[in-house]
């Protein structure tokens, strides 16, 4: 389980910048790079090797204890060869990871690096305008995270004049019945099976951990 | 509803241009046959409002289909779709804005609980930060249970004591 995908793409950005690996993958090329070089192999990729679309950039939590922790993930197409091709960057701090802006080479990679910021609390050094995009200003948490309860984390509501009204919080949704999660092996008869939640660490029977 | 009390007594050269009822039936005629609604479209639930406004399942037949995009204008609110805790205070600056009197109809199940959508970002039921009168099940409802909320909201308003509320 530990296959790469390789193709002339890949064989010249290793010539051109050493320190770039393969990257496990099982569908398009990918190669991972130090964060530092992270700008230039994109910029690389665009000018000369025709990758002009940049399709997504994300990230990837690993895990709590795991280091490094986050890794920025760009992928990129080539309108000419209708080729992709995966960019992988680990972030240096696992606590408060930054990651480099492309919003000079793409600006469609504003809001994906805002979306990015917002979720997983990666911090793309440059960005003109590094807001949160989904969740509201003030919102205390980065909710992809892996210590991110699926059901939320109970906070004020975004406006302090209707929560005063109306008593409202956001409040850790009851994960009782949802969201709904059947299994795919195929041991469950689907007509039967009501579908479960995943997380049932709290539920209308298990009380809510402290 | 209306009609005439034959035990009043009534000069015959009016006779014919004077109805005799009840204040609260009046008022509560007026309001549930001219129920403008705020559509408050958030998601697919909107969809369907469109189609209970449109010709097939016609909405005026109800006296609904004034849908006014201004609060100030409406009276009853059809929350159809998933409310964000983001949008949850816009949806309530929105309801505060509405003149009085005031309804709200929670149109699907997103509107009503949650739905589906057990998750940190969703509001789990309108009822959370509006007082809703009717729920709607459904994912979402059909034209006809919509107008069956609709049709149950009259009955509520034709119930209410309008002139003890407007006179308290």
């Amino acid at each position: 389980m530990s296959e790469t995908v390789a193709d002339d793409t890949t064989t010249s950005l290793q010539a051109k910048f050493p320190s770039a690996t393969l990257r496990e993958s099982l569908d398009h090329p990918a190669v991972n790079v130090p964060v530092g070089e992270a700008v230039a192999v994109l910029e690389w990729l665009k000018d000369e090797q025709g990758y002009d679309f940049l399709v997504d950039v994300t990230a990837v939590d690993w895990a709590e204890n795991v280091s490094p922790r986050f890794t920025t993930v760009w992928h990129l197409y080539s309108t000419a060869k209708h080729t992709y091709i995966r960019v992988a960057a680990d972030c240096a701090d696992d606590a408060d990871p930054v990651a480099p802006t492309v919003t000079q080479l793409w600006p469609a990679a504003d809001w994906h690096e805002r979306e990015t910021f917002d979720l997983m609390g990666i911090k793309f050094e440059g960005h003109p305008d590094l807001r949160r995009i989904l969740m509201w200003d003030g919102y205390p948490h980065h909710p992809l995270r892996k210590e991110f309860p699926l059901a939320g984390i109970e906070t004020e509501l975004p406006d302090i004049e209707v929560a005063e009204e109306t008593e409202a919080k956001v409040i850790a949704a009851p994960m009782m019945g949802g969201p709904f999660v059947a299994s795919n092996k195929g041991e469950m008869n689907m007509t039967d099976a009501e579908p479960r939640a995943k997380d049932e660490s709290w539920n209308e029977k298990l009380p809510k951990p402290e | 509803m209306v009609s005439p009390n034959q035990d009043v007594a009534f000069d015959n050269k009016i006779e014919g241009d004077i109805v005799i009822s009840r204040l609260d039936a009046v008022i509560n005629w007026v309001r549930s046959n001219s129920m403008w609604p705020m559509p408050m479209g958030l998601a697919c639930c909107a969809i369907e409002l469109m189609g209970t406004a449109s010709a097939r399942f016609d909405i005026a037949r109800f006296g609904a289909e004034v849908m006014r995009f201004s609060p100030r204008q409406s009276d009853c609110m059809i929350v159809a779709g998933t409310v964000t805790y983001k949008m949850a205070p816009h949806v309530r600056r929105i309801y505060d804005q509405m003149a009085e009197p005031k309804w709200v109809i929670a149109m699907g199940a997103c509107a009503s609980s949650g739905g589906m959508y057990r998750s940190y970002a969703t509001l789990q039921g309108v009822d959370r930060i509006v007082p809703v009168d009717v729920y709607v099940s459904g994912c979402p409802p059909r034209p006809e249970a919509l107008l069956d909320a609709l049709i149950k909201l009259q009955d509520k308003v034709k119930r209410s004591p309008s002139l003890k509320n407007l006179t308290a």
